[in-house]
């Protein structure tokens, strides 16, 4: 396929993951969003390098959205710094958001238009020419598959094609950083994976990316590192893989015991070989690096559980373990 | 393959495409009222869906106005003498008058709802402020449009009322630009004030029925002020209508004096120009938190 994006920012990154960059796109060091006496970032230290897919994880409340605000110069921070393409976002915003794309949280498209309009206009907000907007919509579009949509209004569009139709209309001006706040939050699965396959497909062509998310699955896919957030902290920052070797196991065992047998089996697994126990409402879960070894010495202790799984540790596992488990994330 | 390929990897070391030349002109970026054209771009497509609707306000209504009040009731006026109208026909005395009461009209039709829709149901300013584009740049880009409204709306008027022989004197050609400032008194600090409304669209009604039909039917429109209670009538005075009433009136009529006509536009320009102070600041306060 072509580029959607414009060659020269296809380029590969020009520095080793890794290693410093002096060239960072986004620097933020002690960077600190208030509301009032609400504090919904609390000092956070990242930098974004060229050509890279970096994620905000955490639940909901985390800070996540507040600091993409920051990032897209639509917020002014409280403290701290902020360097977004060498500029600051205070005095410098209309400079640095010409040269952003934004795929908000919600659909902020303009229902009573059409698809094409919806692009147009969004085009001559960054006092693109008529016929830019109009070669770059035919490509766009092609791109998000919404060709055929052109001139249907956006009203009757489903969810998964309005954001489709964001993910475009963010690419109009071809940015050099893709700013996604929860692509796919309130998505059915079928549309959540053709999202994933265009935002994947971006940044195979370079793009470089930064999304937030509480979909583990999605961090997984798409992010080279990621951030943890809680509570408007950095709880933790890697790549997935780095993560997970960080704060959980090579394997994860699930246990699953009769209701009546459940506290006695888990206080008794307290003192099986595992890096690490969990004991939820009706499972315990044991971080291990074998994991039927364990279930083997598990059945030792004369344990007989009415089911058992063992599974690769996921970035689930690091998540729930660094912000916990509480009922409001469900 | 993606075109990726087809440019080549950077040699290493070389300089990765950095901020830009502090003074050079900044892709994306321009001055104030090229930037808050772009929103007024914004405003035309939807218009373009919309403007069919338009028609009944901008062409019906005066024609409604003037052939019930100004022929009908006119002819029942104007037989018990007009010593109290100045002399001329109820038509005549009337038709200015609404002309700045129906600018008054466009310009709150234009403002209220479709801001607080951009701001709160379909988010698009939101959207827009995400672009190079400023909050500020939006006000004004929506002043730009309710101007547009306004001098179609007012020019059309202007036309009927000359079609049903309402105008006295040459001069109702500079009640043209009077109109659209009257309207403008009411746009912008409406504007500024709708922008502001987070949880729901009550005011908008409080603002209709206690504020906009009080003063269509009470600044001198429909009869002279004159013959309200004296204590009221500094009420009157201190709103934008009854100077724009005043003003288009004199300028139809033909009584038109220099030092109230610039009275009236002081007053007006002054309305306007705080609403646009107060719009720039509540626009920011909103879409930049």
């Amino acid at each position: 396929m072509t580029a959607v994006i414009r060659s020269e920012l296809s380029e590969p990154p020009g520095s080793v993951a890794g290693v410093p960059d002096p060239d960072a796109l986004i620097k933020a060091s002690g960077l600190t969003k208030r509301f009032g006496d609400f504090t919904a970032v609390d000092g956070i230290d990242f930098e974004l390098r060229r050509g890279e897919a970096f994620g905000f994880l955490g639940p909901n409340g985390a800070g996540k959205s507040s600091t993409m605000r920051m990032i897209g110069c639509v917020s002014p921070p409280t403290g701290g710094e902020l360097t977004i393409l060498g500029m600051d976002p205070v005095t410098q915003g209309p400079a640095i958001r010409a040269r952003l794309g934004v795929v908000p949280q919600e659909d902020t498209l303009d229902a009573e238009l059409t698809v094409r309009e919806n692009l147009l206009i969004y085009g001559r907000y960054f006092g693109l020419p008529r016929p830019v907007i109009a070669e770059r919509t035919a490509r766009l579009l092609d791109f998000v598959q919404l060709s055929e949509r052109a001139d249907d209004h956006v009203e009757p569009l489903s969810g998964g094609m309005k954001r489709r139709l964001t993910i475009a209309r963010s690419l109009i001006n071809e940015p050099e950083i893709l700013i996604l706040d929860e692509p796919t939050t309130g998505l059915d699965p079928q549309a959540r994976h053709v999202v994933w396959d265009r935002l994947f497909r971006l940044k195979q062509q370079g793009v470089t990316l930064i999304l937030t998310t509480h979909y583990m699955d999605e961090a997984e896919q798409l992010c080279d590192r990621l951030v943890v957030m809680d509570g408007g902290r950095i709880a933790a920052e890697g790549s997935p893989r780095e993560l997970i070797e960080t704060y959980s196991s090579r394997e994860v065992l699930e246990l699953r015991f009769a209701v009546a047998e459940h506290d006695l089996a888990a206080a008794k697994l307290a003192h099986a070989p595992a890096e690490r126990i969990e004991v939820l409402a009706d499972r315990v879960l044991l971080y291990v690096e074998d994991g039927d070894a364990v279930l083997d010495e598990v059945r030792g202790l004369g344990l007989e559980p009415l089911t058992s799984l063992v599974r690769r540790s996921t970035l689930e596992d690091v998540f729930l373990r660094l912000t916990g488990r509480r009922l409001e994330d469900g | 393959m993606t075109a990726a390929g087809a440019a080549g990897r950077p040699v290493p070391g070389a300089t990765v495409p950095g901020p830009a030349v502090p003074g050079a002109a900044v892709p994306g970026v321009a001055g104030p009222w090229a930037m808050a054209s772009r929103a007024f771009y914004a405003w035309l497509v939807n218009y373009r869906r919309t403007w069919r609707g338009s028609i009944y306000s901008t062409v019906l209504s005066p024609v409604l106005y003037l052939g019930a009040m100004g022929l009908g009731l006119g002819t029942l006026v104007d037989k018990h003498g007009t010593a109290g109208l100045g002399g001329v026909s109820y038509l005549a005395f009337l038709a200015p008058g609404l002309l700045a009461a129906s600018a008054m009209q466009t310009a709150v039709g234009e403002s209220m709802y479709p801001v607080y829709t951009a701001v709160k149901w379909q988010h698009t300013y939101q959207a827009a402020a995400a672009t190079p584009v400023r909050p500020g740049d939006l006000f004004r880009g929506h002043l730009m449009f309710t101007t547009m409204r306004l001098t179609m709306a007012s020019t059309v008027f202007l036309a009927i009322m000359a079609a049903f022989g309402a105008v006295r004197s040459g001069w109702v050609l500079a009640a043209l630009p009077v109109a659209v400032l009257t309207g403008l008194a009411f746009a912008a600090p409406l504007d500024a004030f709708a922008v502001t409304q987070e949880k729901n669209d009550q005011a908008f009604n409080v603002i209709f029925r206690f504020g906009m039909i009080p003063l269509f039917l009470f600044s001198g429109t429909f009869f002279p002020i004159t013959q309200l209670p004296a204590w009221i009538r500094p009420v009157a005075y201190i709103t934008p209508l009854w100077h724009g009433v005043a003003l288009c009136r004199s300028l139809s009529l033909g009584t038109a004096d220099v030092v109230g006509a610039l009275g009236h536009i002081a007053y007006l320009v002054a309305v306007a120009a705080l609403g646009l102070y107060a719009g720039q600041r509540t626009y920011r306060r909103r879409l930049h938190v």
